[in-house]
């Protein structure tokens, strides 16, 4: 019994120290906790979701099937489909946060004094805490306060402004500029570091050609990060869809400016309609991976579009594009190697 | 172009003298538009109540060393135990996510084994579910763990959602020659030595990459504070703390505004110490969105 149990040990020892049985156990203690945390947090909430859709329930007590009750009520109340209109002000946001973004870049990756100044101050708001935030725009759109007293510097008269926050036909677009204002940095920031990684030395053999800035920038720097700006576009083309922050922390979805999640944290934490929150969240995931395969598709279309009309063939062009991210990913790494040194 | 050039030199000269004093122009404005408003709070933060009913909000304080707004607000938003509680819970996530996700990209990257390729899709398919969407139901899973107003229970929802990092790791361990680890093996090192000693001491770029990303995203988490922290002073962290300010006290913005400059001037100071890092990472942890 005992010399059975000791080749027993002695067997699982050799396993355990062996390079395979090593590998199962640090790759089964290594994998525990991250899998288990993805689970919880975010498997089952997912399916749960789909589960809850179907059911008239609280956090707490008796649940009751519905069956489609809840999307029904989706897409009938006014209340919660409209609310998803307010993306296009999002979406729009986006574009020309984007726009911008791309624009700051471009003038701080030439040669200019203070850029570091600049930059900080257009990244900075970035960094501020979002309730802080709607303690800041709260401040800043009162009557009277920062932005009509800025405004009236310029020959405004203070009595005719409207009340940004609080008219419905304009604070929709107060809000997303407060978006635009913390958001914009963080992808000029992005935008700075692709263009970086553009080899310097196109610049020159394009100067000695007698280029000037914009072709510099139509045609070296916006090739290049193609992909990137396309990336983001359809990152937060979608992400408008889920807007959520500004109208949260500033009006709390007051005067007409619930967007969607606001309406779902309402209808979830205020209402305790978690079922029908629920609904909402599914609608809106099916809305996003809709939009997101869409823009895809589109981009994908475009991309066609173009190399046929630039006489490139599509899989030359593919693989620039995937050359110019294989230098920015090496370019982060070196940069990366660069500091620990 | 260059005969144009050559033909009109005087007239390019003052055109590109325009345009860069137009750049500054531009560049001054947008800066002048992102500070304004945090600048405006600076400013009324050192108001006294009479000067802050009295003056417009643009009007430059008599005195700068009126420190009163902010002790009051220091006080009523239970500012030190929101430090407390922020720190504790930074330092917590931070280690955590660094070592979880390191872990797991070292196993993904490093070992073959069957269920690899699901791993890393359960991931990938995870980061195409937008955070805000389950909240509903990971509300209600925490409230059946009993992980309610709980800085702990916060703590590891912080943890599970957390996919960004585990991407800037892989991508780091792709550049880690494996040639490393072979020959500290061949040198009787175990697996676990490896990693830990090797090759954890190597990824510290992309250590520093994770605890910019996250620390941020942390620090100025809102939604999920403001939902799961809901005991006053005890669960108050600084995201939240000035929460106290809605309500009756919602137009005294002589307070609010130093409250807002308490909370901005920890991320002022990172900053300022450590703008490149936050650069590059923020550069780093969007190449794989």
């Amino acid at each position: 019994m005992s010399t059975l149990e000791s080749s027993r040990a002695y067997k699982f020892n050799r396993w355990r120290k062996g390079s395979g049985g090593q590998k199962t156990l640090v790759g089964m203690t290594f994998m525990t906790v991250p899998l288990i945390l993805l689970f919880i947090f975010t498997y089952l909430p997912f399916f749960k979701m789909f589960q809850f859709s179907f059911f008239d329930m609280k956090y707490v007590g008796t649940r009751e099937y519905v069956g489609f009750e809840n999307y029904f009520e989706v897409f009938s109340r006014d209340d919660i489909f409209g609310s998803l209109k307010l993306s296009f002000y999002y979406m729009g946001g986006a574009v020309i946060q984007l726009a911008l973004a791309l624009f700051f870049a471009t003038l701080l990756s030439f040669k200019i004094k203070g850029a570091a100044f600049f930059k900080g101050a257009i990244f900075f708001p970035f960094l501020v805490c979002g309730i802080a935030v709607g303690f800041i725009f709260k401040f800043f759109f009162t009557p009277g306060f920062v932005l009509d007293t800025l405004l009236s510097w310029v020959g405004f008269d203070m009595k005719n402004l409207p009340y940004w926050l609080q008219n419905t036909k304009i604070n929709n677009i107060a809000l997303v500029a407060t978006s635009v204002w913390r958001y914009l940095g963080q992808n000029m920031v992005l935008f700075i570091g692709a263009i970086m990684s553009v080899d310097p030395n196109m610049y020159e053999a394009a100067e000695i050609d007698g280029a000037n800035q914009w072709h510099k920038f139509f045609y070296i720097i916006l090739p290049s990060i193609k992909t990137i700006v396309l990336l983001n576009l359809i990152l937060s083309i979608s992400g408008s869809l889920s807007a959520f922050e500004a109208p949260f922390v500033i009006t709390k979805g007051s005067f007409g400016t619930a967007t969607f999640f606001v309406m779902m944290d309402r209808m979830a934490h205020q209402k305790m309609k978690v079922g029908l929150a629920c609904a909402m969240a599914v609608v809106l995931l099916m809305i996003i991976f809709i939009a997101t395969i869409g823009q895809k598709l589109l981009f994908r279309y475009a991309f066609k579009e173009d190399d046929t009309g630039s006489g490139m063939s599509r899989r030359s062009l593919k693989s620039a594009e995937k050359r110019s991210s294989k230098s920015l990913t090496s370019a982060k790494s070196s940069s990366g190697r660069e500091r620990k040194i | 172009m260059t005969s144009k050039t050559a033909g009109l030199p005087v007239s390019s000269k003052v055109s590109g003298i325009f345009l860069s004093v137009a750049k500054y122009v531009i560049l001054a404005f947008a800066s002048f538009l992102s500070v304004v408003p945090i600048v405006v709070c600076l400013i009324t933060a050192f108001k006294t109540p009479e000067e802050y009913a009295s003056t417009s909000v643009m009007t430059l304080p008599q005195n700068w060393l009126y420190f009163t707004n902010f002790v009051t607000a220091w006080t009523k938003a239970s500012m030190t135990k929101a430090l407390i509680n922020t720190t504790l819970i930074l330092v917590c996530v931070l280690f955590g996510s660094i070592l979880f996700s390191a872990m797991l990209a070292f196993v993904l990257n490093r070992f073959k084994f069957h269920g690899n390729p699901l791993v890393r899709n359960l991931f990938l398919f995870a980061t195409l579910i937008p955070g805000i969407a389950t909240q509903v139901t990971v509300y209600q899973i925490m409230y059946q763990f009993g992980l309610i107003d709980s800085i702990g229970g916060y703590i590891i929802l912080l943890l599970g959602s957390d996919v960004i990092s585990i991407y800037i790791f892989l991508q780091f361990f792709e550049n880690l020659s494996e040639s490393l680890d072979e020959s500290a093996i061949l040198d009787g090192c175990t697996y676990f030595g490896v990693f830990f000693k090797i090759l954890l001491p190597l990824t510290k770029p992309a250590i520093v990459t994770v605890m910019i990303l996250k620390g941020v995203a942390t620090y100025n988490e809102y939604y999920m504070a403001q939902l799961y922290l809901q005991s006053k002073p005890l669960n108050n962290v600084v995201s939240t703390s000035l929460f106290v300010f809605t309500g009756p006290m919602g137009n005294q913005y002589n307070y609010i505004c130093a409250g807002v400059i308490i909370t901005i001037i920890p991320a002022l100071i990172v900053f300022l110490l450590c703008q490149k890092q936050i650069y590059n990472g923020l550069g780093a942890g969007s190449v794989k969105g």
